[in-house]
């Protein structure tokens, strides 16, 4: 297991040298969405529409925070349960995502998206959402305020602390994870 | 008749709801703190590690435990001898939740089922929330209160197995749900079991399970047994915490069975309600 400081937007480069199991700390721009504003995302897409944010490179983390505080940029931000973006997630890698942020199990074809068009999944800590506030310096609603927590943020951020589960090379660290404590 | 002011009970529920999302409960501390030091695997004791830190830094700034501050689970118990002056207790509770919620900075998660549009604008901020209410003998209400979050929420699963599937198809239900949970529902987990009564019932116990304290036996021996044999089966699936693999997937398996083990003489209904680590709960008693 290695450990790496990446700055956003990630290029082939960065995400190739990933493997699950991999620590890394981002620094930079992300995006937040969630299921409603992945909806719209894809559909802006499929009919030839321009997006919220330029999508080569970027890093969506998927988060609904709560509400700041007078004077915080965030509440608190752990990651939601990612499967619920699976059925969007490899157009938006095939147009160009290079990373997600979230917690929980992918499907297969976001696996196969990630090895095709090079791309990785990272797992946050769930529930560690006070903690990881603290890596979040600016926050800036970009799209869709209508949908409340599930509006589209620019955020910066500062060493957010990751670990890659799905890399580039079709590893899964749950799967391998698993296998090494399971006892029969 | 004792009588309780609508506006007590509504300052209660706002300043429980706020406390208890930010302040880790104290038997979920404790579980914590014994999973770090009993976790095999170094991956999931740096998830722990951090889960730990993420309490401090919650309860020293105020700030949520978790961005998901679910719906608001009451299961409320009211003396036949007291009567709320003011209001309705439902009402109470209704505007204790909106006010805590929305005070707390707490985010408000209730939407509609098919257009998925938040409901604060319409249904007033978190509302409505989920409450069960008994009647009981005394002049107190009792209520006690959960912040449930969908991740854990979503892989809960409820059946009705035949009467001689047993004890043994009981476990074998509970092992699958946890095991196909996998590391969506944040463990380590608590595992609450409702058994007997009607389907329904067996869910609504499943719920009720979650509000004990871990540490707390369960009164029947036989049960408290069946707990301990499912806690250490359910650690040997190897999920870990945040399902990073592990030797802690679950903190404590508590079960509930209806009317001391009752239920109808073609039925075995079971119902598994996942909770997170994060299990924010309390109770008043006013």
């Amino acid at each position: 297991m290695a450990e790496y400081r990446l700055k956003t937007p990630l290029s082939n480069e960065d995400v190739e040298k990933l493997k699950s199991g991999d620590i890394v700390y981002l620094s930079g721009t992300m995006y937040t969405a969630r299921d409603a504003a992945h909806k719209r995302l894809v559909d802006l897409i499929l009919n030839g529409e321009e997006l919220p944010f330029e999508l080569e490179g970027a890093v969506i983390y998927y988060v609904g925070p709560t509400p700041p505080k007078p004077g915080e940029p965030i509440g608190s931000a752990g990651p939601t349960t990612s499967y619920r973006m699976d059925p969007y997630a490899p157009i938006l890698i095939e147009h160009g995502l290079k990373g997600m942020i979230g917690k929980g199990k992918r499907n297969q074809d976001v696996k196969d998206a990630c090895v095709k068009y090079k791309a990785v999944y990272f797992g946050a800590t769930g529930g560690a959402a006070a903690l990881i506030a603290k890596a979040i310096k600016k926050a800036e609603v970009i799209a869709y305020p209508e949908l409340g927590p599930e509006a589209v943020r620019r955020i910066e951020v500062e060493d957010f602390p990751v670990v890659v589960v799905n890399d580039t090379f079709g590893n899964d660290l749950y799967d391998e994870g698993r296998k090494l404590w399971e006892k029969k | 008749m004792r009588t309780v002011k609508y506006e007590d009970i509504v300052k209660s529920i706002r300043d429980m709801i706020i406390f208890s999302t930010t302040h880790l409960a104290p038997d979920m501390k404790k579980a914590l703190e014994e999973a770090y030091e009993n976790e095999k695997s170094e991956v999931s004791q740096a998830v722990l590690a951090q889960l730990l830190e993420n309490a401090k830094i919650a309860e020293e700034e105020w700030k949520p435990l978790c961005q998901d501050t679910g719906l608001a689970i009451y299961f409320v118990k009211v003396g036949t001898d007291v009567k709320v002056e003011g209001g309705s207790l439902k009402e109470a509770i209704y505007e204790g939740t909106a006010k805590g919620y929305e005070e707390g900075y707490l985010r408000a998660s209730t939407c509609d089922c098919f257009t998925r549009a938040n409901l604060k604008d319409k249904a007033g901020y978190n509302l409505p929330p989920i409450i069960y209410f008994d009647l009981v003998e005394g002049d107190k209400i009792e209520i006690e209160y959960a912040a449930k979050g969908g991740g854990s929420e979503n892989v809960s699963r409820a059946t009705v197995l035949a009467p001689a599937a047993g004890k043994e198809g009981i476990k074998e239900f509970v092992k699958k749900v946890v095991s196909d949970a996998g590391p969506n529902p944040c463990p380590p987990l608590v595992v609450g079991v409702g058994i007997g009564g009607s389907f329904d019932m067996s869910a609504v116990m499943s719920k009720h399970a979650l509000f004990r304290n871990i540490g707390t036996p369960n009164p029947d021996p036989e049960l408290n047994e069946l707990e301990k044999e499912l806690k250490d089966e359910l650690n040997k699936l190897g999920i870990g915490a945040m399902g990073m693999g592990g030797t802690e997937t679950v903190l404590a398996v508590h079960i509930e069975t209806y009317e001391n083990r009752m239920c109808h003489i073609a039925s075995l209904p079971v119902a598994v309600n996942i909770q997170c680590h994060s299990s924010r709960h309390a109770h008043i008693t006013i």
